[in-house]
């Protein structure tokens, strides 16, 4: 029988810096793995964590990991040409089937571009594949901006909305929280646009009840929740909400069921 | 197969089993309770069935007999992973009906929920479980409400007096140890277990709530005095909450272990994300939490209720915080 506690080794392959306490680490990993899903990554001796994935490559998987505690901190100071211990991929992801030929709005809050990430990254390579697509992407100041080179290669391929909820005087960038841009979205066929709405709970919260204020039926909008998840298999009991496990259920929810979870 | 045998061949035939079989049962630890010159009732290894607390229903559960407080994933040494060796000895665990019917929810977790969990399902393999009957309802179960109060799941059954033992054997495994005992010790006889059928308390759950569940009152007024020990999880049957935790030794830096530790949804921490976020900050929503858990989410997702009755909860608060009256509040307001 399979021990799924067990993590396998993975070879940290490339580490690209965004600020100070966010790097991705892309990892050796080939198998399956949609965007959205997780990896439980750990430093042998000081834990575990549950890490979403934020970019897919051939034989990679990306991480993007924030300093913030025991196991980052470690991951942070020991990472160099070492490995990392990871189980997974966890929970449900981002099905991209759902948003084909429609008009995508991404809109995300901090590291919640991360998991979202997979789905800007594809069809930002395959434009074709939707009817238009939009990003919103909202950091705390300038300096908290992730995946700066990304974005140039974004920018030409759909509109994007960079924005920062406070700047610097001569900061030249958008202004003001993700929820002050949703207002000014045009779209054409609300039954055939689809919303993926990632970020800290209030961000999520408010923005979709923008997101509906345009308005969007709930079907069409997608959120992805952040809990505690010691193990990914349904056993720890941690993320659960009511009768649904975020682990195994999530952490994907479309809204019209996303809604309904009551902490 | 009813048995009854005199009880020192009854005796000599718990000593094959011990050689055979770790055994667990509720055994009264003199002077061990949490507070001075009190005993406690817990699982323990028994090798006599006079070890065996018969009368008293345990203040723990049996689940650290599949599930231990904290239980070893695998060992580190540099970077090879070692798992424990399962226990060379099959185990026979001695249980309540409420227990036994508490398993079905432990397996629904261990098994059924995503994917089985590897050392749940090699312990349950080997464990055969003997059931202990009740004569008569214990002070704060209503298992009789949560028809837990029999069962017939059990591998062997049995009664004790002074003088005579008497036993229904379901496993053909138990039946060979029968078989060893003299010609004329052995007198087949119909037995069947002794249970309750009235308790104390009573709780009739409806078939649902309202969606107005989550804002009652009943919350704020039981959580308020709630002092989040999670005692109340600690001993409950069907609680099955773990944390990880990595250690690394003292004497040896470079080796360590991952273990699972028994977790409670009422204590700080337990929905802590990294970077300081965490939900259910009240005593009165983690209380929500649990006790929706077990009357009311559980059976959404499985189709039977996960609150076995057994009552450990309603005994165990040092706040006095009753289980069983704030369910009753909770179905009188809904209503």
């Amino acid at each position: 029988m399979n021990n799924e506690y067990l993590p396998f080794p993975s070879q940290v392959k490339e580490v690209i810096r965004h600020t100070d306490i966010e790097y991705t680490f892309r990892m050796g990993f080939s198998g399956d793995v949609r965007p959205g899903q997780f990896f439980e990554v750990s430093i042998p001796k000081f834990g575990e964590a549950p890490i979403s994935v934020s970019g897919i490559g051939a034989d990679t998987v990306d991480l993007t990991i924030r300093r913030v505690g025991t196991v980052t901190n470690q991951i942070f100071e020991h990472y160099k040409g070492s490995t990392l211990f990871m189980r997974g991929p966890y929970g449900n992801g981002f099905y991209l089937e759902n948003y084909l030929n429609r008009e995508l709005f991404v809109i995300a809050g901090g590291t919640g571009l991360s998991p979202v990430k997979g789905i800007v990254d594809y069809f930002s390579d395959h434009p074709q594949k939707v009817r238009s697509m939009t990003l919103i992407a909202g950091f705390k100041s300038p300096s908290d901006i992730l995946f700066r080179e990304d974005f140039e290669h974004w920018e030409k391929t759909m509109k994007v909305i960079r924005t920062v909820d406070t700047a610097p005087e001569g900061y030249e960038g958008a202004v003001g929280l993700v929820t002050k841009y949703i207002p000014e979205l045009s779209v054409t066929d609300p039954a055939r646009s689809a919303f993926v709405i990632v970020g800290p709970p209030a961000m999520m919260k408010f923005a979709a009840a923008e997101v509906l204020k345009l308005p969007i039926p709930e079907e069409n909008i997608w959120i992805s929740q952040e809990r505690k998840m010691c193990c990914g298999l349904g056993k720890c009991g941690h993320c659960r909400i009511g009768s649904t496990y975020v682990c195994l259920n999530g952490p994907v929810f479309n809204y019209a069921k996303g809604k309904y979870l009551v902490d | 197969m009813g048995y009854q045998i005199p009880r020192e061949a009854a005796d000599q035939l718990f000593g094959w089993l011990a050689e055979h079989y770790e055994i667990l049962a509720p055994k009264v630890f003199a002077g061990e309770g949490c507070f001075s010159d009190t005993d406690v009732t817990r699982y323990g290894t028994v090798r006599s069935l006079s070890e065996i607390e018969f009368d008293k229903k345990s203040d723990y559960s049996f689940k650290e007999a599949l599930l231990p407080v904290n239980e070893t994933l695998f060992y580190f040494t540099e970077d090879q992973e070692t798992v424990p060796a399962a226990p060379g000895k099959k185990r026979l665990v001695f249980l309540r009906s409420c227990d036994l019917h508490a398993l079905k929810r432990l397996d629904a977790i261990y098994l059924e929920n995503g994917r089985e969990d590897f050392y749940y399902k090699r312990l349950r393999e080997h464990v055969l479980f003997v059931l202990i009957g009740c004569p008569e309802s214990c002070d704060t179960g209503f298992c009789v409400s949560m028809g837990t109060s029999q069962t017939g799941d059990y591998d062997l059954y049995l009664k004790i007096s002074e003088e005579t033992v008497w036993a229904d054997c379901k496993s053909e495994e138990l039946k060979a140890f029968f078989g060893r005992l003299p010609d004329g010790t052995c007198a087949e006889t119909a037995v069947s277990p002794e249970a309750p059928s009235e308790n104390k308390e009573t709780v009739t759950l409806p078939p649902s709530f309202s969606e107005d569940i989550l804002s009652n009152p009943v919350w704020e007024s039981y959580g308020s005095r709630c002092i989040g020990c999670g005692r109340c999880n600690f001993v409950c049957p069907t609680c099955t909450c773990f944390t990880m935790q990595d250690i690394h030794y003292r004497d040896n830096a470079k080796a360590g272990e991952r273990r699972r530790v028994w977790a409670s949804c009422q204590v700080d921490g337990y929905t802590d994300v990294a970077g300081g976020g965490s939900f259910r900050k009240t005593q009165s929503d983690r209380l929500r939490f649990k006790v929706l858990h077990k009357i009311c989410d559980f059976e959404k997702r499985f189709g039977f209720q996960m609150c076995v009755g057994c009552g450990r909860c309603e005994a165990v608060c040092p706040e006095y915080i009753s289980y069983i009256s704030l369910i009753n509040t909770l179905v009188k307001e809904d209503a």
